[in-house]
């Protein structure tokens, strides 16, 4: 049985875990103290040491993206951090930044040591007041202590509500102050980021474990998680369950051990499909319950770890209703750049609202599969390929029940029987 | 409504923020509805006079972003997650019954200028589902009868507090100077975190 290992989330149970006092109880500030005083190649490869790969969902080693950014260029070089959180499902940068800001500006003061940046900039979503003003009083507290504004500077930049933003490159541009839209890659963030400048783009989760690693080292680092998943990271829990709330443990957990220590899926309810890393990710179900949570466990069973948000669905809950809102979603936050995810999510939900109210025929199943064909791997960035995600992957595990809408002449499912409140009276 | 010349001293700090001025669009136009209550044609124009802009790039912009208001909303805007996992959790019946409750649909305002409605994406409160947010401030754990409490008690002046928030709610305006990136000073109020955000600590604390 896997052990929850609390490293982020270890003092988030104190009140004031958020303040710089409560921070700098806990070692807080002591990591950058060590980093400043070393070489600047060597923080790098000690974060490639530790194994860390980028928690924002594709898992890329993140001292070799440090590594890409050239040195000696005589130009200004960026921090950039990730912190639009938008994927449904994901819920664990925005708790982290409430509970204990200012280890992430900990990180950027290591990072943009490492790449030798003195700007750093958080992209913050603009749908979370409270966060905003956290991290805003972190970063003023920071600066009034002498810990920002010698060397590092930390812009907040706070968005408006456009799910593409997470994208790098379309940060990237909204950033500028633009439309979010993406950008053709090569050239990489690295060589042509903010204002064509070399640029690191991390994610909250990234660059929030980096002060650990500094302090404890890169073989503490090692000796948790798997193989080439290493470390621990935040998993989020949430839908049926008994128990939802973030659990941080090394890679390599499973959801049957989550489920276990936490309580379960809701009383009297069976599992019956949820996503290893928010909707974007293939869906998987029961059959997949000791599947290894970490990037290669996850990838092997045809789906993502993306950013392990574990969102539990039981046997009350309509599949086509649950995908049929994700399409309506993507639709909806298609930024509109690129034909075959413009165009295709809005065919993607014409045809799965037939479906869903018994309208369509079995013909609409091979057709939402070959748009579905045309849209993966053929859209400017990867929104329209997590589009596709559970449209094909709940045809492959569910198609009967496709199939029984047809047959049914709509929904067969009671949406009162999958709500929380089912019994209370409401 | 005029911008007085402490607004565009305050936005003129906005832009100093940045290594190029362009990238403060995004906090000026927040700030023009700190000020506005939405996007008004005054304001994009300001805009685009203080960065050497048309008129009509401030507007693409602005038009991209959700949360940039065309018209004018309630004093307390409500935002109700009906992406998946809320929406079949009971976020679908919450916003169904709010709409019935105020006499509103999607992206409504109450006559007494109180509420507006909007369903929402997800928020990134999931382990809180169904979720509701009011002026982008957390009300975790809705059901069908807090959420017409909450929307009542903004109607009668006083509103419920956010769950993970400042002690009391703060208007639309506001809550838009808060995201222009001005400090209002209540950052230490409210929780550091929900239950289920201590939820792994607390099991990891008992040996799991």
């Amino acid at each position: 049985m896997t052990k929850l290992v609390p490293v982020l989330s270890a003092h988030w149970d104190e009140k004031d875990s958020f303040t710089l006092e409560a921070y700098k109880r806990h070692g807080g500030y002591k990591a950058s103290e060590k980093a400043l005083a070393m070489d600047p190649d060597a923080v790098i490869q000690l974060v490639k040491d530790s194994g860390l790969r980028g928690r924002g969902g594709a898992g890329f080693p993140t001292g070799m993206k440090w590594g890409f950014i050239p040195q000696g260029d005589n130009k200004d070089h960026y921090l950039v951090v990730n912190a639009d959180e938008s994927e449904p499902g994901t819920c664990k940068d925005t708790p982290l930044l409430m509970a204990n800001p200012h280890v992430l500006i900990e990180g950027c003061i290591i990072a943009c040591h490492a790449i030798r940046a003195k700007h750093a900039f958080i992209y913050i979503r603009g749908e979370v007041t409270h966060v905003v003003r956290r991290v805003n009083q972190a970063i003023a507290d920071a600066y009034a202590a002498g810990i920002l504004g010698n060397g590092v500077d930390v812009v907040l930049h706070i968005g408006a509500g456009a799910y593409i933003c997470g994208e790098e490159t379309a940060l990237l541009d909204s950033l500028e102050g633009f439309r979010g839209q993406p950008r053709l890659r090569p050239p990489f963030p690295a060589i042509a980021g903010l204002y064509a400048r070399p640029t690191v783009v991390n994610n909250v989760e990234s660059i929030s474990s980096v002060p650990a690693i500094v302090l404890n080292g890169a073989e503490w680092y090692q000796s948790m998680g798997t193989e080439k998943s290493k470390g621990t990271t935040l998993y989020s829990l949430s839908g049926h369950v008994a128990n939802p709330g973030q659990f941080e443990a090394p890679l390599g957990i499973t959801l049957r051990e989550i489920l276990e220590l936490s309580g379960g899926v809701r009383k009297g309810h069976k599992l019956k499909f949820w996503t290893p890393g928010g909707s974007s990710t293939p869906l998987f179900t029961d059959e997949h319950l000791d599947v290894p949570l970490d990037y290669e466990g996850v990838a092997a069973a045809g789906s993502m770890l993306g950013t392990k948000a574990l969102q539990i669905f039981d046997e009350t809950t309509c599949v086509v209703r649950a995908v049929l809102r994700w399409t309506e979603f993507y639709k909806h936050e298609s930024c509109g750049k690129c034909t075959p995810c413009r165009e295709g999510t809005w065919w993607l939900v014409q045809i799965l609202r037939d479906l869903e109210a018994g309208k369509g025929t079995e013909a609409d199943l091979a057709k939402l599969l070959d748009l579905c064909d045309n849209i993966m791997g053929r859209s400017f960035c990867a929104l329209g390929d997590g589009a596709t995600s559970p449209i094909t992957s709940s045809i492959k595990y569910f198609r009967d029940e496709y199939i029984a809408h047809l047959t049914n002449g709509g929904c067969p499912f009671d949406p009162v029987a999958s709500t929380l409140f089912v019994g209370a009276g409401a | 409504m005029a911008f007085s010349p402490e607004d565009l001293k305050i936005m003129d700090s906005i832009i100093k923020r940045y290594p190029r001025p362009r990238s403060a669009i995004m906090p000026l136009l927040h700030f023009v509805q700190s000020k506005a209550g939405y996007v008004t044609n005054e304001g994009i124009e300001l805009i685009a006079e203080q960065l050497d802009l048309e008129a009509a790039e401030v507007t693409a912009v602005s038009t991209f972003y959700t949360q940039y208001k065309p018209s004018a909303i309630g004093e307390y805007h409500v935002g109700v997650c009906t992406n998946t996992l809320c929406a079949v959790m009971g976020g679908d019946a919450i916003f169904a019954s709010l709409k019935d409750h105020l006499g509103i649909e999607n992206d409504g305002v109450t006559d007494d200028g109180k509420v507006s409605l909007e369903h929402i994406e997800c928020n990134a409160a999931c382990d809180y589902a169904p979720v509701v947010m009011a002026n982008w401030e957390f009300y975790d754990n809705q059901t069908v009868e807090s959420a017409k409490e909450l929307v009542d008690s903004m109607r009668a002046g006083s509103p419920k507090p956010p769950t993970r928030g400042p002690n009391k709610l703060v208007t639309w305006k506001e809550a838009s100077a808060v995201l222009a990136g001005l400090n209002d000073g209540l950052a230490n109020e409210g929780v550091q975190a929900g239950q289920p955000t201590l939820l792994g600590l607390k099991l990891s604390k008992e040996g799991k």
